[in-house]
């Protein structure tokens, strides 16, 4: 076909697009992808039995700022990374500060703890399936994060790929805090990122196969 | 382009016209080794950025946008023929570092002149006056009606400004 033609065909059958097209797909994702990982949480796992006496403790609250944090970090970076010709901007810096701060606070916590305490505070009782429960209720969300940017138009897929992961994992360990009952920082610090950590990096591996248009 | 996306078709069509022919200067100095790819791949980028119209925001240098799309679709026919003919690649990859520059002179303009809108009139014009068009400062003070250290503040002022937005990565 000559490219006039194209031209032509393409201008013939081309409606006003709405405007804010990344913003609408990332708010379905994201509603869909957090109402299936609850869903998640809530039927294997349960919200924690504590939950109300909790939700005193400033503690619980760092627990989902924490998370909540990365989250906004990795939907910047995913709504910049989905369309051509964005620089990446602020994104590292968005999401090294969570991160940074929160291994102050740990920090803080184990230079204060008695000896005996420090392993204690660090694995908890549940070290050893908090990333992988936080990997698994993220599944709903990548996928649905995924979509999402499958749908725009990312240039650096492997990027693309690890920030819709970090989206998926930040959100899910969000979710993952409502059951666990863990409240020590150095845990989070550690078990939570690496959960975080999981569906981001399969994210960065799938990404350049799975986004391509 | 940002009627097109309102749906103006007529408007629509003469951005992809004009763009197609952007295209094809742009991919074939990029592709001097394939010239039987170039028009397939005009099509394939037109299409793309067809396809991909809603991704644009009205607020980011058309350019910036457009470049990327062409390029990413570029280096994705370079790895598909990486992949059929392996020997070629380390000369495209050359290639791909010498052409970087030649149709970039005319893209800052064009980015430029949407930057510079941004600006203030005193900061614009003896920008417009002094870097681009090249007056002298006295020049450019009769031209504008201001005062000559007024053209030079705004000249300092508006790069500043300008260096500001571009750091911004907008």
């Amino acid at each position: 076909m000559r490219t006039d033609e194209l031209v032509t065909m393409l201008a013939a059958g081309a409606g006003p697009v709405e405007p804010g097209a990344t913003v609408r797909r990332y708010a379905a994702a994201l509603g869909w992808g957090a109402v299936g990982a609850t869903l998640l949480m809530a039927i294997l796992l349960g919200v924690r039995p504590d939950i109300v006496d909790a939700a005193r403790l400033p503690m619980f609250w760092v627990k989902l700022a924490f998370p909540a944090c990365l989250a906004l970090g990795a939907l910047y970076a995913a709504a910049r990374l989905s369309r051509p010709g964005v620089q990446l901007g602020q994104v590292p810096a968005a999401l090294a500060a969570p991160v940074l701060a929160m291994w102050l606070l740990a920090a803080l916590v184990l230079a204060t703890a008695a000896a005996g305490e420090r392993e204690e505070l660090i694995f908890g009782g549940t070290w050893n399936v908090c990333p992988l429960f936080v990997a698994l209720l993220s599944l709903p969300l990548f996928a649905a994060a995924m979509w999402a940017m499958k749908g725009l138009a990312p240039t650096r897929l492997a990027l693309a790929g690890a920030a819709a992961g970090l989206l998926a994992g930040s959100v899910a360990a969000l979710i993952y805090a409502l059951h666990c009952q863990e409240m020590g920082a150095p845990f989070l610090a550690i078990w939570y990122l690496l959960g975080m950590l999981i569906p981001t990096a399969v994210g960065a591996v799938i990404g350049p196969r799975l986004l391509r248009w | 382009m940002v009627r097109g996306l309102a749906g103006d078709s007529a408007a629509y069509h003469a951005f992809l016209k004009d763009l197609s022919a952007h295209l094809r200067a742009f991919l074939r100095r990029r592709l001097a080794r394939l010239p039987d790819d170039v028009e397939d791949l005009v099509q394939e980028t037109l299409l793309a950025v067809h396809n991909q119209r809603h991704t644009y925001a009205a607020d980011q240098p058309l350019t910036a946008w457009v470049h990327a799309i062409a390029r990413y679709k570029l280096v994705d026919l370079w790895r598909r023929r990486a992949g059929r003919e392996a020997m070629n690649d380390p000369l495209e990859d050359e290639l791909a570092v010498f052409a970087s520059s030649d149709t970039e002179a005319a893209d800052a303009r064009r980015d430029l002149a949407k930057l510079l809108q941004r600006l203030p009139e005193r900061q614009r014009l003896p920008i417009q006056y002094m870097k681009l068009e090249g007056l002298s400062v006295i020049e450019a003070a009769r031209a504008t009606g201001m005062s000559e250290s007024a053209v030079k503040v705004g000249v300092h002022r508006g790069l500043k400004a300008l260096a500001a937005m571009i750091r911004a990565g907008t």
